[in-house]
């Protein structure tokens, strides 16, 4: 569409025009080179890859669109390149360095498929229903590659709140309009009243994806039956969890959808003015939603009257400011008023007093982005996918000691051994799995033994964990795991508001005890005063961060005594990681004095000559590790 | 103390209305200005929001996005979410100390760095990763720690010029 | 009037009573340190923890009451949470007297802590005296975690400070030292057994104890425990 005509979206006639502008995009009559551009794709460099692109796009005066896309969640092998013919699968190239650009697009308009990492045969569209194939209906295989049906990686996956990232080019309406997208906005104004949109949420199951799982529908009813107003709705996107990248492949993969989601509900709760607030730590999430709202706006999506149905809707953006306490709802409303962000104590919940003291409904980015699906399909159809009381899917990101690590978006019950060994490929480097820890900070580190655990909010209570917002790090056998709960609580001394006692001195002693155990100095009786201030924190904290901080320790307590045990009798550290508890040495028999970790010790601790052995000064080594990375004679010790 | 040219802060205040809700807003245009929070432009900041200087020192010393003393010119985060810790990330982190002297997280005394830490980037898949001013290095290894830091002693990475912008 | 249960015993208290009110209305002792008549309620310190329905321990000072609660002053879990943290407390400000008072009030025999001998609990009354009944706001806090306390804007008092002393008045810690902070032991427990640690220490400490009757007729104050724990005292 050009430039300069910005049409209204007055009617559902406009509203296709839209689609058929991003249908001639998103398929074009000729070939396509697409970059995924979120943020980690351009951490790997993918800006040098596009900017390759189009070099050779011109020097060769290629007919072919080069686009820009989000993440398709295979992070492990950014940057990735796309390359789609009309008529034939979609070719996907990993790790693709600069250089490589010209080889790739050598025979273009035939795509090469000798190079290629997977092919993709269609794309489904929840929003429709519908499949949409690449190859006419042709089968598309080619031998030798892949397709993402048949990938382990993504064969498992269901992608509902994922469904346009790495598809469409974020930044264009049109092509979220060409994938359903503001349908169910127009179904929810014109053929279904509020009521009947909120009773689809309810009948959906759908659960607060932010962590804590509340029922959506009944936050939506609080809400909707509060007294006095205006009401607000608040899109928490300061995914302060580390490890943890969802929302940020939303944001920046399909802005749109979270948007015509916050519409919908504004519509059902009435609701007329929605907040989005983002950490500052995302700034391309913040470009590509500052953008899509410029757009809704123009095309009528945002605003009074809203495609002419008389509803107004207006959203802003706030960011965040470095507090991971502010992902607490009642922390982000204070840092949106201008405050420090302390926690308030609950009743009275947001959804009664909240932002400014009027109603408020407080979801996460991926609940937003489900709803326009679930008016879509319906609640009953969400409903019947997933498990018990965890309906629809999740979204979670798989990293760490993982093979593939990856953002993924599975049906809630997927067994957390089928996550890391199916779809993340296993463990690498030949070693084994020994916990998977979810939930962020608020979680705790699930044993390898307990992998056939399915996926769901009650399940990983039961386990001593939480299903939080998604982030799932693997740990393998070099991990000390009372070295992540020291980990754990040193975030968490940090980010603690501060202002309740139990928090904030509780996870400091929690800390200091653990720190102990770590540096071989803990007591025998330190397990039971480390479970007696956990109870304490628990149960005496005012606010989620708080009673959620014991967790990890609690967790990790409950599994791994021995390695706590290990420490403090033995003081030893079975998977070699406290300083102070290992020596590096060279052993003589092996070392044939290359040399090559003498100039990337940190400390100047090697000490020897050239072909002969050398030796490590143990009063100079700071136990950095970088000789046993490097020697490739295996001729470093860790005892 | 450094007096801030009045002019520029002026200014700069001048885009927002006198609203405690734009309180955060003004201070993140003031550091982005700045690169910290000057004292006299956080009095500035109170009589424009007629909102009390201890508040206003409060929330400028608790979010971490803001600093109260000026930053070296390069500012570089390593990065120490849960998924850079279980690859290295505090190895990288110390490797950085070494590197630029420091015991811990600061200003480098010649002013050249600033070296943070920040709980997550979101680049969690391509662990461990650092970030130097807005250019993030995932997937690093300790030992490529110091080559990193050396582009930006010389005065920065060179950039491939961009022929035309992307897709509007 | 709302109608509920504390202790067993159904009362009625006023619309908008918070827990505390409540009890100290029918006589109910409950520990606080954060928590001053005429300030608004903060809810820092957490002592005044009360179990509400079935486990759930909330601040009383405020938490309003509502129709219907079941309230428990003084319960096993209560009683746990109240020795915890006194333990913590008294490890955060061995030098406090009021601290250590609540402390052997509440039965806190051993101190499993190094202490740390800060001058603030954080307790927000300083802040808050001077903000609510002085209307100054001179002082707040500043930082956040383990940095956060009690600030004077880039450490220079503020203009706003009329020197009054309000703050000095109603801090907890400086209301009265004890001289324990560099003696033996961190906690005093010294009305358990009337043989403070800092008159080991000092020749010119002072003390301000006030054993109970119980004590004295039953527990270790007894005239017999006395005589061979000084004896015991002496010998060391």
């Amino acid at each position: 569409m050009p430039d300069h005509i910005i049409p209204h979206i007055t009617d559902l006639e406009a509203l296709e025009r839209y689609a058929i502008h991003g249908r001639a995009s998103l398929y074009p009559e000729r070939a396509k080179i697409m970059v995924g551009m979120a943020t980690c794709g351009r951490a790997a460099g993918a800006e040098e890859v596009l900017e390759a692109v189009r070099e050779e796009v011109e020097d060769r005066h290629l007919d072919c669109a080069v686009a820009e896309t989000g993440c398709i969640g295979w992070c492990s092998q950014e940057p990735l390149l796309d390359v789609w013919v009309p008529g034939r699968p979609r070719v996907t190239y990993g790790r693709v360095k600069p250089k490589q650009v010209r080889d790739i697009l050598a025979a273009l308009p035939v795509p090469r498929t000798d190079l290629a990492l997977a092919l993709m045969t269609g794309d489904d569209n929840p929003v429709t229903g519908r499949y949409h194939s690449y190859c006419d209906g042709a089968d598309g295989h080619v031998d030798g590659v892949p397709t993402y049906a048949e990938l382990p990686l993504f064969r498992r996956q269901l992608r509902i709140v994922m469904r346009n990232c790495g598809i469409v080019d974020p930044a264009s309406l049109e092509e979220y309009a060409a994938r359903g997208g503001y349908r169910s906005l127009w179904r929810a104004l014109f053929s279904r009243t509020p009521l009947e949109v909120l009773q689809e949420v309810l009948t959906s199951g759908l659960r607060g994806r932010g962590g804590a799982g509340f029922p959506t529908g009944r936050k939506w009813q609080a809400v909707r039956d509060a007294s006095g107003g205006p009401k607000y709705l608040i899109c928490n996107a300061d995914e302060g969890d580390p490890g943890a990248y969802m929302d940020r492949g939303v944001l920046e993969g399909d802005p749109h959808s979270v948007i015509e989601g916050m519409i919908i509900g504004g519509y059902a709760m009435g609701a007329h003015e929605g907040v989005v607030y983002v950490r500052e730590e995302y700034p391309l999430a913040v470009a590509r939603m500052s953008e899509a709202i410029l757009q809704a706006e123009r095309a009528d999506l945002l605003g009074r009257d809203i495609l002419g149905s008389g509803f107004s809707f207006h959203v802003s953006i706030t960011k965040g400011a470095g507090a991971f306490v502010c992902g607490e709802e009642t922390a982000l409303i204070a840092s949106i008023e201008g405050r420090v962000g302390e926690p308030r104590p609950r009743p009275p919940y947001p959804a009664e007093k909240g932002l400014w003291g009027k109603p408020t409904c407080v979801n996460n980015v991926e609940t937003w982005a489900t709803v326009p699906v679930i008016v879509a399909r319906g609640g009953e159809w969400f409903s019947r996918i997933g498990v018990g009381q965890s309906k629809g899917t999740k979204v979670f990101s798989l990293v760490g000691n993982v093979a593939n690590t990856a953002l993924i978006e599975v049906p809630m019950g997927t067994t957390l051994g089928d996550i890391v060994n199916e779809i993340g490929g296993g463990i690498p480097a030949g070693r084994t799995c020994k916990a998977v820890q979810t939930g962020g900070p608020s979680g705790g580190c699930i044993p390898a033994a307990k992998l056939d655990l399915p996926v769901d909010y009650e399940s990983l209570v039961q386990a001593g964990s939480i299903m939080g917002s998604g982030g799932m790090i693997v740990m393998d056998d070099r991990t000390c795991m009372v070295d992540i709960a020291k980990y754990f609580l040193g975030f968490l001394e940090d980010e603690s508001c501060g202002k309740c006692f139990s928090c904030r001195v509780g996870t400091q002693r929690m800390k200091e005890v653990v720190t102990r155990i770590a540096e071989g100095k803990g007591r025998e009786d330190d397990l039971a005063l480390l479970e007696d201030l956990a109870w304490l924190v628990q149960q005496t904290s005012m606010c989620a961060l708080g009673q959620s901080a014991p967790n990890p320790v609690l967790s990790t307590l409950r599994y791994f005594r021995d390695e706590y045990l290990a420490h403090i009798r033995d003081h030893r550290c079975p998977a070699k990681v406290c300083k102070e508890l290992i020596t590096y040495a060279i052993d003589p028999v092996v070392c044939n004095g290359c040399g090559a970790c003498v100039p990337l010790c940190s400390g100047k601790a090697i000490l020897g000559e050239k072909k002969k052995v050398y030796r490590i000064e143990q009063a100079l080594c700071t136990k950095c590790g970088a000789c046993l990375e490097t020697c490739k004679f295996d001729a470093v010790l860790v005892n | 103390m450094l007096h801030v040219e009045s002019a520029t802060a002026d200014e700069t205040l001048a885009q927002f209305d006198d609203r405690r809700a734009n309180l955060i807003p003004i201070l993140q245009e003031v550091q982005a200005t700045y690169s910290y929070l000057p004292e006299d432009v956080l009095r500035k900041v109170a009589r424009k929001l007629k909102v009390p200087l201890p508040q206003v020192f409060q929330v400028a010393t608790f979010y971490r996005c803001f600093s109260l003393k000026p930053r070296g010119k390069h500012v570089v985060q390593v990065c120490l979410g849960t998924a850079c810790h279980v690859r290295g990330g505090t190895r990288i982190l110390e490797r950085v100390e070494t590197e630029t002297g420091l015991t811990d997280v600061g200003t480098t005394p010649d002013l050249q760095f600033v070296v943070e830490t920040v709980r997550c980037l979101g680049c969690c898949g391509l662990a461990p990763v650092m970030k130097v001013d807005r250019d993030v290095f995932a997937s690093l290894e300790q030992t490529k720690v110091k080559g990193v830091l050396n582009r930006y002693r010389a005065g920065g990475l060179k950039r491939p010029a961009r022929k035309g912008g992307s897709r509007a | 009037m709302i109608r509920l249960t504390i202790n067993g015993t159904p009362v009625e208290v006023e619309r908008g009573s918070t827990l505390l009110d409540a009890a100290r209305l029918f006589g109910i002792p409950v520990p606080t340190l954060c928590h001053e008549d005429g300030l608004t309620p903060y809810g820092a310190c957490r002592l005044c923890v009360v179990e509400v329905g079935a486990g759930r321990l909330v601040t009383s000072c405020n938490t309003m009451a509502a129709e219907g609660m079941v309230v428990r002053t003084n319960s096993q879990r209560v009683e746990r949470a109240r020795r915890l943290l006194l333990e913590l407390y008294v490890a955060t400000s061995p030098q406090s007297k009021r601290i250590q008072d609540l402390a052997s009030a509440h039965g806190v025999r051993a101190c499993r802590y190094e202490a740390a001998h800060e001058d603030c609990i954080q307790c927000g009354l300083c802040v808050r005296i001077c903000n609510e009944q002085m209307m100054a706001g001179a002082i707040a806090f500043a930082g956040r975690g383990k940095s956060r306390h009690v600030a004077r804007p880039f450490d220079q008092t503020s203009e706003l400070c009329r020197q009054c002393g309000a703050c000095l008045y109603v801090c907890p810690v400086c209301e009265l030292r004890c001289q324990a902070g560099t003696a033996d032991t961190t906690l005093c427990n010294g009305c358990l057994n009337f043989a403070p640690a800092c008159f080991q220490s000092y020749d010119d400490a002072m003390c301000f104890l006030e054993p109970c009757h119980a004590c004295e007729l039953a527990g270790p104050f007894r005239a017999d425990a006395r005589t061979s724990r000084r004896a015991a005292s002496t010998a060391r």
